[in-house]
């Protein structure tokens, strides 16, 4: 009954307890979206560093290196040559060298030329087809499938550069071969091949032009108005088209991995021992045109640059927290003296002074709890928006329905706080209510 | 049944009142009279249990409330004494209804629809248990105000100048419902006042002077 007629209460002057609300939710809802992001940031951003001791790629921002060979968001830093980096690459402090060569994108999928150790890597399994083994035989990551409802088997062609935009590669199509499992990481996002299917794909555009396309492939002209948005709808209703040249059966002619003078982009270490990891840094630097960098370093910088701006809003959000906090004082405080005579009644009705504190108290931390749920869900919501437009522009994906128990209870255990420390100052003031007093003037 | 006995009280620094002795039967009525400042609405006070008196003794039904703990006084209150103010003050966000189920489970910690329901029906406010007491006219409030001093059945119903808000056909169909419902509940009505309307009603009258 006492918290029947406290909720009846806080809706009986419903501005009041809706600005109080209201500012408690927008609190709680930014520290829970800090709390989740803070947490799957550096989830996603650590799961990727798994296995990659050290990054060797061209000269440039090391962080730059770091975002673009590990985490797909950034423009590479510019290519390396791979016969030098195989001289590197054979040294037995490595346990893995996991080359990455750079090539189009598919509708904003980049597509990555690599070795079946990247799959490795990130302990991925092949869902559904098997792995790539001839030039242009692709595997993509399984959110590609479901969003862009590919299946194995299917063909496309590929954007230049890492634009959806790009100019389409129209001499070659790309083919399905595998679908990898979910794995929450970076692998999910990508479409991978064999390093010379990069290299041919651009290497040997301009021989492929002159010599072969004209004489042998004169279906070639009717590809011109393909755009990449019918990609392998129509590439699939013309099987008999790409016989003729356009799919790739002739391995002969084919690059291999051991074309010499053929460039690639970043090369994934790692060591045996912990020796490689200190001394390359400055080894690789004196001594070639490249830089390794250090995934784990680089991404404590890039958290240590966004953990200002997380501790500004969090202060922010505690700001606004102390301020729903002083709301609902006020708001305690300013009703006191028109309900005095209500608390008198209550007393007079058989209720001891304890209930009337009880009373008070309740109807405040009926406000914080209703304001802590509405900030959970506010939050998550926000959280699913800002997860929506982190998916577009960097490929990444938050989980609003993750609960982070132990951080999201001391945020609750805060916010009652908040509400036993607001109606401290006002419930004493009810409990020490002289009801004679009050009601003689009365 | 009240009696009182060698009550005196005083507010600190203030002088001393000494209050007559009084005794009241259930389903009998004493009228309180008496000039302002002379401690009418402080008897009532005593006699309620709301204010400790400094010497003297107030038995109701074989209970001395003056010796009873703070505690004890509050829930005693709840469940034998109904009270009616001079101006009707309820719960604002709760429905007629409501307020009275809320005495009742403060006294007895059940809600008590049914007696609630007959008493509104009793003072013909039926039509009225769910609107918001702020939504009734002064008369009606008044006659709610009874309803939740009845609620309880209490042994003692006191009533602090229960007419002085109202016009003369609220005063005497108020002054109606208390006699005849407090003989129905078996309470000792006491009513302080200073009324004329009403001092010739009865007969049984305490001047305090």
């Amino acid at each position: 009954m006492i918290a029947k007629l406290a909720w009846r209460n806080i809706w009986f002057k419903p501005l009041n307890t809706i600005l109080s609300i209201i500012l408690l939710m927008s609190s709680v809802a930014i520290i829970t979206v800090l709390i989740l992001l803070e947490k799957q940031f550096e989830e996603k951003f650590n799961s990727n560093i798994d296995g990659v001791d050290l990054v060797m790629g061209a000269q440039g921002s090391p962080l730059q290196l770091i975002l673009s060979s590990v985490y797909q968001v950034d423009a590479p830093t510019g290519n390396i040559s791979y016969d030098s980096a195989k001289v590197w690459m054979k040294s037995p402090f490595l346990e893995k060298a996991i080359p990455l060569a750079f090539g189009d994108n598919y509708r904003g999928f980049k597509i990555l030329g690599t070795t079946p150790d990247y799959l490795e890597k990130y302990g991925t399994k092949i869902a559904e087809g098997k792995l790539f083994e001839h030039n242009f035989d692709v595997v993509i990551g399984n959110d590609i499938a479901q969003k862009l409802n590919i299946r194995v088997g299917d063909k496309f062609f590929g954007s230049h550069g890492d634009a959806a935009e790009g100019e389409v590669h129209e001499n070659e199509a790309y083919t399905v071969v595998g679908i990898t499992e979910k794995t929450g990481k970076v692998v999910d996002n990508l479409i991978l091949c064999n390093i010379p299917s990069v290299w041919q794909m651009h290497g040997s555009h301009e021989e492929h032009n002159h010599d072969e396309d004209v004489s042998s492939n004169p279906a070639h002209g009717e590809e011109g108005h393909v755009h990449d948005d019918d990609e392998h709808n129509h590439v699939a209703e013309n099987p008999a088209h790409g016989e003729e040249g356009h799919v790739h059966d002739d391995y002969e002619n084919d690059l291999t991995i051991d074309e010499p003078g053929m460039e690639i982009t970043a090369v994934l270490l790692k060591f045996r021992n912990k020796m490689g990891i200190v001394t390359w840094p400055r080894i690789i630097a004196q001594n070639t045109k490249m830089q390794v960098a250090s995934p784990a370093i680089e991404v404590n910088r890039l958290f240590k640059l966004f953990g200002i701006g997380i501790d500004a809003l969090r202060y922010l959000a505690y700001g606004i927290m102390l301020i729903s906090g002083i709301s609902i004082f006020i708001a305690l405080f300013n009703t006191l003296k028109e309900r005095k005579f209500e608390f008198a009644l209550l007393r007079v009705s058989g209720a001891g002074r304890f209930k009337l504190l009880m009373l008070v108290m309740i109807e405040s931390l009926l406000l914080c709890v209703v304001g802590f749920l509405f900030g959970t869900i506010l939050g998550r919501i926000a959280l699913m928006l800002l997860s929506n437009s982190a998916e577009d522009d960097f490929k990444m994906s938050f989980n609003p329905y993750e609960f982070i128990w132990d951080k999201e209870g001391i945020l609750f255990l805060l916010t009652i706080f908040v509400g036993i420390i607001a109606a401290l100052i006002p419930a004493i003031k009810a409990y020490n209510l002289n009801i004679s007093k009050t009601l003689a003037n009365g | 049944m009240i009696s009182t006995k060698d009550i005196t009280f005083q507010y600190p620094k203030g002088e001393l009142f000494h209050m007559p002795a009084l005794f009241c039967t259930a389903g009998n009525t004493i009228l309180i009279t008496g000039n302002s400042g002379r401690g009418k609405t402080t008897y009532l006070h005593i006699l309620a249990g709301l204010l400790r008196p400094k010497t003297g003794s107030i038995e109701i039904d074989s209970t001395d409330i003056v010796t009873l703990s703070e505690r004890k006084n509050d829930s005693f209150r709840g469940k034998n004494i109904g009270i009616v103010f001079q101006k009707p003050h309820f719960i604002a966000s709760l429905t007629v209804l409501e307020n009275l189920e809320m005495t009742s489970w403060l006294a007895t910690g059940k809600k008590n629809s049914a007696t609630a329901k007959k008493l509104l029906g009793q003072l013909g406010l039926t039509d009225h248990a769910s609107k918001l007491p702020s939504q009734l006219s002064v008369g009606q409030q008044q006659r709610v105000s009874i309803a939740r001093a009845l609620i309880n059945e209490p042994k003692v119903l006191l009533a602090d100048e229960p007419t002085s808000s109202l016009d003369d056909k609220n005063t005497e169909t108020v002054i109606e419902l208390l006699t005849s419902l407090s003989k129905e509940y078996k309470a000792a009505l006491i009513i302080v006042t200073h009324d004329s309307r009403i001092k010739e009603k009865f007969h049984n009258q305490i001047t305090m002077i």
